[in-house]
């Protein structure tokens, strides 16, 4: 368990503002009438953005008064839910994940250049520009190391990173520079680096391909109907149906819906390993 | 001679995002197509396809789809039913989750209506862990797409079925991966698992009958019943059918993510995706091959050893969310462990006593050993407490939190046994530590 307690300084007042609390009342609608209570999460996360970056006190009494919730019943969740910070933060807040994955990427090296420049963990900088803390896997292993940075312009993950190119993050974040989140290095997203081998097959993305169901011949005659109905209405429809009708031969019989579209000799590719 | 799969077998056809992934491209992908005709077979063909598809859960377990869904009550009371789609993506070394939510959301929504219509669900609530911003501001921007197309909403697709789809996020919190832990977070409430029985098919979300799916186990599902259940079955095993999303992470030329037929040696996997393990296959140590909760595999397992679920379970490990943590010969697998140690210490929920007190004391003791700073009689002392763990707790982050120690001690012991013999000689390993001590 994570141990986390409410800030010993916490401001007299807060006021939400008025799109965030029109912000929650959209997510208070998502639920059922009397079950308001499912949006305290997010609304604590929109709380949390209107305050700042962290949950003063007041903020979650406001937030139990409009969600008519026991105030208690918002602190436990406010302690139990590690990304409400409950302490001040800087102004942009890196959240650095140390789990094993990052961890053998280079994970601690980075933590090192954290120290350095901003401070001990959990610790904000001087001039309140950066803070930083370590967190648990954030779910982009493939991209390790990573960090998540939060400020009022939103929340990113900056990944791919090295001692070198983070530094130069962390630099140009506190001189206030434009930084381009996700990778790094020159990866898309999650591919192998240098390109992927693949789903880049010719023609992969314009072939739609869909078996014939059970109903498809007495639904025949309407579905031609339909088809010709929705061709006039858009062309991306039309394209979609004429090709499922092509896929769809007359005369085929019930038991062909059994028989596998893909022969698996046929869709493997062979490799000497 | 292993046969790799083919792009036109691929379910995420846009896992890299390289393609849009918005609602016109991803109809040209082959998403939305023919919904209606599916959903018209009726719920009994779609739930009996699933069946015979084996596609087995995605999100660690590995429990059949199709079987979950019959669980639903044929009969719909006074009580709603749900569909809860779990992308509380968490376990360390996942991250598939994350790419279908940004680069191929719609199948996600089509196979939500999909599921949604066989359990006679009116509503789908997907539960995007709080960490993952800008991947639900894609999905609820999906949505929106789709809602406005007419493809979920009033009369969802033009078959006549009512169907509301809701974005709902957490906060960080591992645990709500978990399925009840998932629901009382969804209700507003710290994510404590509840005791099962009742299962959530009797009574989960807001008491009513709900499922519970993994993102990919539902993303898959429109693409099955398209193609059929005998192509998704012709991939992999017996009893191990499909394609999967699996994460190579850690020591690898190019970590990566990819789709490939289940049972495939891991050894082709790595060489052929992830650019081999760095300084050759012969520099591997070790591969936990299934998110962090599995026990790793030394590498004489590796060179053989097949990714599906039975395979990795012969060999005391398991498939999981098949995100695999390759680890080489420079790796110290002790402190690995360790901080995986911390993690679970970190994400225990605090209800079950062996859990909450077992996972820091797991951790602690997990500490001493990476310095050698132990008796070698404590490694047996230590296994003997995560068989304690392990089992005796509410839901499966205590055996989550023992496994990786049990797979550490089995294959490894060793290595323990030689620094704690190094450490009373005199010479004890300086490792860097990777936690500061709390």
């Amino acid at each position: 368990m994570s141990t986390r307690r409410l800030a010993k300084e916490q401001p007299k007042d807060f006021k939400l503002s008025k799109p965030a609390l029109k912000e929650i009342e959209v997510w208070a609608k998502k639920y059922p009438k009397d079950r308001r209570r499912s949006a305290l999460i997010p609304a604590m996360w929109i709380a949390q953005k209107d305050a700042g970056g962290w949950l003063p006190e007041p903020a979650l009494r406001a937030l139990g008064d409009l969600l008519g919730m026991a105030y208690i019943r918002v602190y436990e969740v406010a302690t139990f839910y590690t990304m409400f910070n409950l302490e001040p933060v800087g102004e942009h807040h890196i959240q650095l994940c140390g789990t094993t994955p990052c961890w053998l990427r280079g994970a601690g090296e980075l933590k090192k250049v954290c120290e350095k420049k901003i401070g001990p963990k959990g610790s904000v900088s001087a001039d309140g520009k950066l803070s930083w803390i370590e967190v648990e896997c954030l779910g982009a292993c493939a991209n390790a190391p990573m960090v998540q940075i939060s400020n009022a312009a939103g929340d990113d993950y900056y990944e791919d990173l090295t001692e070198e190119n983070f530094g130069t993050l962390l630099d140009d974040l506190s001189a206030g520079r434009k930084v381009q989140p996700g990778p790094q290095n020159e990866r898309h997203t999650s591919e192998p680096e240098g390109g992927a081998d693949t789903l880049n097959a010719k023609g992969l993305y314009n072939k739609v391909k869909a078996k014939k169901l059970p109903n498809a011949v007495a639904k025949k005659a309407a579905s031609k109907k339909a088809a010709s109905k929705k061709a006039s209405k858009k062309s991306v429809a039309k394209k979609v149906t004429a090709k499922k009708t092509v896929a769809k031969k007359p005369g085929t019989k019930k038991s062909a819906a059994k028989k596998p579209t893909a022969k698996k000799t046929a869709t493997k590719k062979k490799v000497k390993s | 001679m292993v046969e790799l799969l083919q792009d036109k077998d691929r379910i995420f056809t846009n896992l890299y995002g390289l393609q849009d992934w918005r609602l016109e491209a991803a109809k040209k992908r082959g998403a939305w197509l023919g919904t209606k005709e599916i959903l018209e077979q009726g719920r009994t063909w779609i739930i009996d396809n699933m069946k015979a598809s084996g596609l087995r859960g995605r999100g660690g377990a590995g429990f059949p789809t199709g079987l979950k869904w019959s669980f639903m009550p044929q009969e719909v009371t006074n009580r709603p039913h749900y569909l809860v789609v779990n992308a509380d993506e968490s376990e360390p070394g996942t991250c598939k989750d994350r790419e279908m939510l940004r680069h191929d959301p719609h199948l996600l929504l089509e196979g939500c209506l999909v599921a949604s219509f066989a359990m006679q669900a009116h509503a789908c609530y997907i539960y995007v862990r709080g960490e993952y911003i800008q991947e639900r501001n894609r999905l609820q921007a999906a949505i929106d797409e789709a809602y406005k197309a007419g493809l979920v909403g009033k009369n969802a697709c033009g078959s006549g079925w009512d169907f509301d789809i809701y974005m709902h996020h957490g906060a960080g919190a591992y645990i709500c991966g978990e399925e009840t832990a998932l629901l009382e977070s969804l209700e507003g409430k710290k994510g404590q698992p509840r005791l099962k029985p009742p299962f959530p098919a009797n009574s989960g979300l807001y008491g009513c009958p709900t499922t519970v799916n993994n993102v990919e186990s539902i993303a898959v599902v429109p693409t099955i019943l398209r193609r059929g259940a005998d192509w998704f079955k012709s991939f992999g095993r017996e009893n191990n059918a499909g394609t999967k999303v699996y994460c190579i992470s850690g020591h690898v030329n190019k970590p990566c993510n990819v789709e490939e037929a289940l049972s495939i040696p891991m050894k082709t996997l790595i060489e052929e995706y992830a650019g081999g393990v760095r300084g050759g296959w012969d520099n591997l140590k070790c591969v936990i091959p299934g998110g962090s909760s599995v026990p790793l595999l030394p590498r004489e397992i590796c060179d053989t050893v097949l990714m599906d679920f039975d395979a990795l379970r012969e060999v005391q490990s398991g498939l999981g969310t098949a995100g695999m943590i390759v680890m080489d010969n420079s790796t110290d697998v002790v402190a690995a462990i360790a901080r995986l140690s911390y993690f679970y210490k970190h994400e225990s929920c605090g209800q079950c006593t062996p859990c909450r007190e077992g996972t820091g004391w797991m951790w602690r003791v997990m500490e001493r050993m990476v310095r050698g700073e132990a008796d070698t009689s404590e490694i047996d002392m230590l296994l003997n407490v995560t068989k304690q763990v392990e089992g005796h707790t509410i839901c499966a982050l205590g055996d989550a939190a023992a496994w990786p120690i049990q797979g550490l001690i089995r294959h490894f012991r060793h290595e323990i046994e030689d620094r704690i013999d190094n450490y009373r000689a005199g010479k004890p390993v300086f490792v860097s530590s990777n936690i500061a001590a709390e």
